[in-house]
C-alpha cells in the first residue's frame, strides 16, 4: 500500500519536506506561544498583512492577542547579536482576519528567519531555500525578487516623495504604468527621466539578463551598487533548478518602514495568490530597537489544500456488503485479505451514504463478488 | 496543463465593447456573438474562454484566480481595493466619481456632513484625506433619493452625464476620480501566461493609439 499516496496531503508532505529542508542546512527550530501582549501588534500594525487581531484579557489584566504574524515575535524574543548569525525556522499557526469573508482563520505558516550578520552568502542561502521550498510544492513555480531599497532611492532619485512615493510604490505594485506615468508628469519630472524611470520598471525577466539592463538605465538616477550586489548573489545560487525559477520584476514591493533590500515573491501555478513572501526587515529590526540585521520568508501552508482540490481522491477502496447474521471470523478474514492486497476496506451492511468508494463488493457465503 | 486565457467580461454595452477589442487582439471567440443565454464562451483555436459576470464582481473573479484577466471599472478597483494588477487604462467607460447634493445645498463645516453611498471605502478616504467629519450612510442603489428626502446632506456617485442629477434637482459640487475600464491580471496568473497578456496589452495598446 502507498501510504504517502493514499493518507498524506499535499500540505503534509510538503510541511515535513520544508522542515527537513531547513534543518539540513543548520536552521533550528523556534517555537513558541499562541499568544503574545497586544501592544506589540499594536505599534507595529504596518507590518501586519491586517490590523485585525484576535485579543482577549488574561488573568493578571492584560490584553493580549493570538498570534497574527510570527516574524514580530521572533524578533520581540530574540538575543540581538549584530556580530553573529541566528538561522531559525518555525511551523506555527497564526490567526488573521481572511478579506472579504469578515471571519478569522488559523493559518499554518511555515518559514525561516536568519537574524544577526547579514551577508551575501547568508542572502543567497535564503533566496536558494525559498526557490527550494517553492519546488517541494510544485514544478510549475515562479519566484519574482526585486530590491526595495534600490527602487525606493530610484523613485527619490528622479524626484518623487512623501505621499507620492507611496502612491508610486502602489502603482509599481500594480504594475500601474498608466497612473505611474500621469504621476511623474503631474510632478513635471524631465521626459528623459520619466521614460528611462518607466523602462526599468518595465524591464523584467531572469535577473543575470535584466540587472544588468537595470543597472546601465539607472546609473545616471542613483547609486547602482545594490543591483551589482543583488546580481552578485543571484550568481552564487548553485542549484541550477533553484536559479532557473528566480524571475525579476519591481512589482513585488512591501512597505518601505519595514522592509529595506532583497524582497520576494514565489508562485505556483493554480493558486492565485503567492504562496511565499520574504525579504531583508532591517528596518523593522531598527524599529524594535535591535543592532542586528534579518531576512526571512513565510510559506502560507492553507493554500495548500487548493492544489488537493483537483485530485481524485475516495474514501475508502472498497464497501464491502454482508448481510445479517454473517459469520464474523470468516468476514474478518475476507477483510483482512482485501487489506493485504493493498486496499482500503469498510464492512458495512448497507451502502453507507457520503462515502466515496472505488468498488463496491459482496461478501456472502464466504465468497466476494464485485457489484460496481 | 490548462493554458485557456480566462477572460471576465462585464455584462452589457461595455463587455461588448471590450469583448470586440480583445477579438481584434487576437482572442476571436464566435460563439459568444450567437444570441443565447450561455455565460461562458470557449474557442480552443485560440485558446481563450470568455465568461460574463456583474461588472462589480470582475475583479473578485480576477483576484481569487478564476478569471486570468478581466476589465473593471475604476470606481470598483477603489472600492474593493483588489491585490491585482492594473495592465492598462482601455479609455472607455469613463465616468466621474463624484460629490453632488441638493443644487442650494451650502456645506456647514460646524456639522458633520451625512454621505449617502454605495462607495464606502472611496467616500471614506476622500473627507479623511480632507480631515472632514462625516457619518457614511451605506446604500445599494437609487443613491439619488437620499438627499430629497433627508436622509443624507451628500451623495458619493458616479456620475456620466449628469442628466439624472439634473432631473431630481441635484448637482455636482466636487469630482473625486476619472472613472474609466481597466483591464485588470491576477497576480499569479500574470506569472505563468505573461507572454499571451503580453500580447493583449501590446495589442489593444496599439488599436487605442490607431484610434487616437
Amino acid at each position: 500500500m502507498n501510504l504517502q499516496n493514499l493518507l498524506i496531503s499535499t500540505y503534509e508532505k510538503v510541511s515535513f519536506s520544508l522542515r527537513d529542508l531547513y534543518s539540513h542546512y543548520g536552521y533550528t527550530q523556534y517555537k513558541m506561544s499562541k499568544f503574545e501582549e497586544y501592544d506589540l501588534y499594536a505599534r507595529n500594525k504596518d507590518f501586519l498583512i491586517s490590523d485585525k487581531v484576535i485579543t482577549f484579557t488574561d488573568l493578571s489584566g492584560k490584553l493580549m492577542a493570538l498570534k497574527p504574524d510570527v516574524t514580530l515575535s521572533i524578533v520581540k524574543n530574540s538575543i540581538d547579536e549584530p556580530d553573529t548569525l541566528q538561522k531559525l525556522y518555525y511551523a506555527e499557526n497564526v490567526y488573521r482576519a481572511t478579506k472579504g469573508a469578515h471571519a478569522y482563520k488559523e493559518i499554518m505558516q511555515v518559514g525561516l528567519e536568519c537574524m544577526g550578520k547579514v551577508d551575501d552568502y547568508c542572502l543567497c542561502e535564503v533566496l536558494t531555500l525559498a526557490a527550494k521550498s517553492l519546488l517541494a510544492i510544485s514544478d510549475n513555480v515562479v519566484m519574482n525578487i526585486s530590491h526595495l531599497g534600490f527602487l525606493s532611492d530610484l523613485i527619490d532619485g528622479i524626484g518623487i516623495s512623501g505621499q507620492d512615493k507611496t502612491r508610486a510604490i502602489q502603482f509599481i505594485g500594480q504594475k500601474n504604468y498608466h497612473e505611474l506615468s500621469g504621476l511623474c508628469r503631474e510632478l513635471l519630472i524631465d521626459e528623459d527621466k520619466i521614460s528611462k524611470f518607466l523602462q526599468i520598471l518595465t524591464t523584467t525577466g531572469s535577473p543575470e539578463t535584466v540587472l544588468p539592463v537595470i543597472s546601465c538605465l539607472a546609473a545616471d538616477i542613483t547609486d547602482v551598487a545594490p543591483v551589482e550586489r543583488l546580481l552578485h548573489v543571484v550568481q552564487a545560487i548553485g542549484d541550477a533548478e533553484a536559479k532557473g525559477i528566480l524571475h525579476f520584476d519591481f512589482s513585488v514591493v512591501d512597505d518601505l518602514h519595514y522592509y529595506n533590500g532583497l524582497v520576494f515573491k514565489g508562485f505556483v501555478q493554480g493558486l492565485p495568490q503567492s504562496i511565499l513572501s520574504g525579504g531583508q526587515y532591517d528596518k523593522l529590526m531598527r524599529k524594535m530597537n535591535r543592532r542586528s540585521c534579518a531576512v526571512g520568508f513565510a510559506v502560507y501552508m492553507d493554500m495548500l489544500e487548493r492544489l488537493d482540490a483537483d485530485k481524485e481522491t475516495f474514501d475508502v477502496d472498497v464497501v464491502l456488503i454482508y448481510e445479517d447474521g454473517a459469520e464474523p471470523a470468516a468476514l474478518r478474514s475476507c477483510v483482512d485479505s482485501l487489506i493485504a492486497q493493498g486496499n482500503r476496506v469498510m464492512a458495512q451492511q448497507k451502502i453507507p451514504q457520503n462515502i466515496r468508494y472505488r468498488q463496491l463488493m459482496k461478501y456472502a457465503c464466504g465468497e466476494v463478488s464485485i457489484l460496481e | 496543463m490548462n493554458n485557456m486565457l480566462n477572460v471576465a467580461l462585464p455584462k452589457g454595452r461595455l463587455g461588448e465593447k471590450v469583448y470586440a477589442m480583445f477579438e481584434k487582439a487576437g482572442f476571436p471567440c464566435p460563439s459568444i456573438l450567437e444570441n443565447s443565454r450561455k455565460l461562458i464562451f470557449e474557442n480552443q483555436e485560440t485558446c481563450v474562454r470568455y465568461f460574463w459576470v456583474k461588472p462589480s464582481d470582475v475583479a473578485i473573479y480576477v483576484e481569487r484566480g478564476a478569471a486570468d484577466v478581466g476589465v473593471a471599472g475604476k470606481d470598483i478597483l477603489l472600492e474593493y481595493e483588489p491585490d491585482v494588477y492594473e495592465l492598462l487604462d482601455l479609455d472607455i467607460g469613463k465616468c466621474r466619481m463624484a460629490v453632488a447634493a441638493m443644487a442650494n445645498f451650502r456645506d456647514d463645516p460646524q456639522r458633520t456632513l451625512r454621505v449617502a453611498t454605495k462607495f464606502s471605502n472611496i467616500a471614506a478616504k476622500y473627507y479623511l484625506g480632507k480631515g472632514r467629519d462625516i457619518d457614511i450612510i451605506h446604500l445599494n442603489g437609487s443613491i439619488e433619493i437620499a438627499p430629497i428626502l433627508g436622509l443624507s446632506d451628500v451623495i458619493v456617485d458616479i456620475v456620466e452625464t449628469g442628466t439624472t442629477l439634473k432631473e431630481n434637482n441635484l448637482a455636482v459640487k466636487e469630482t473625486i476620480v476619472p472613472i474609466s475600464a481597466r483591464l485588470i491580471a491576477n497576480k499569479s496568473s500574470y506569472n505563468f501566461n505573461s507572454d499571451k497578456i503580453d500580447m493583449l496589452v501590446r495589442e489593444i495598446t496599439a488599436q487605442m493609439e490607431a484610434s487616437k
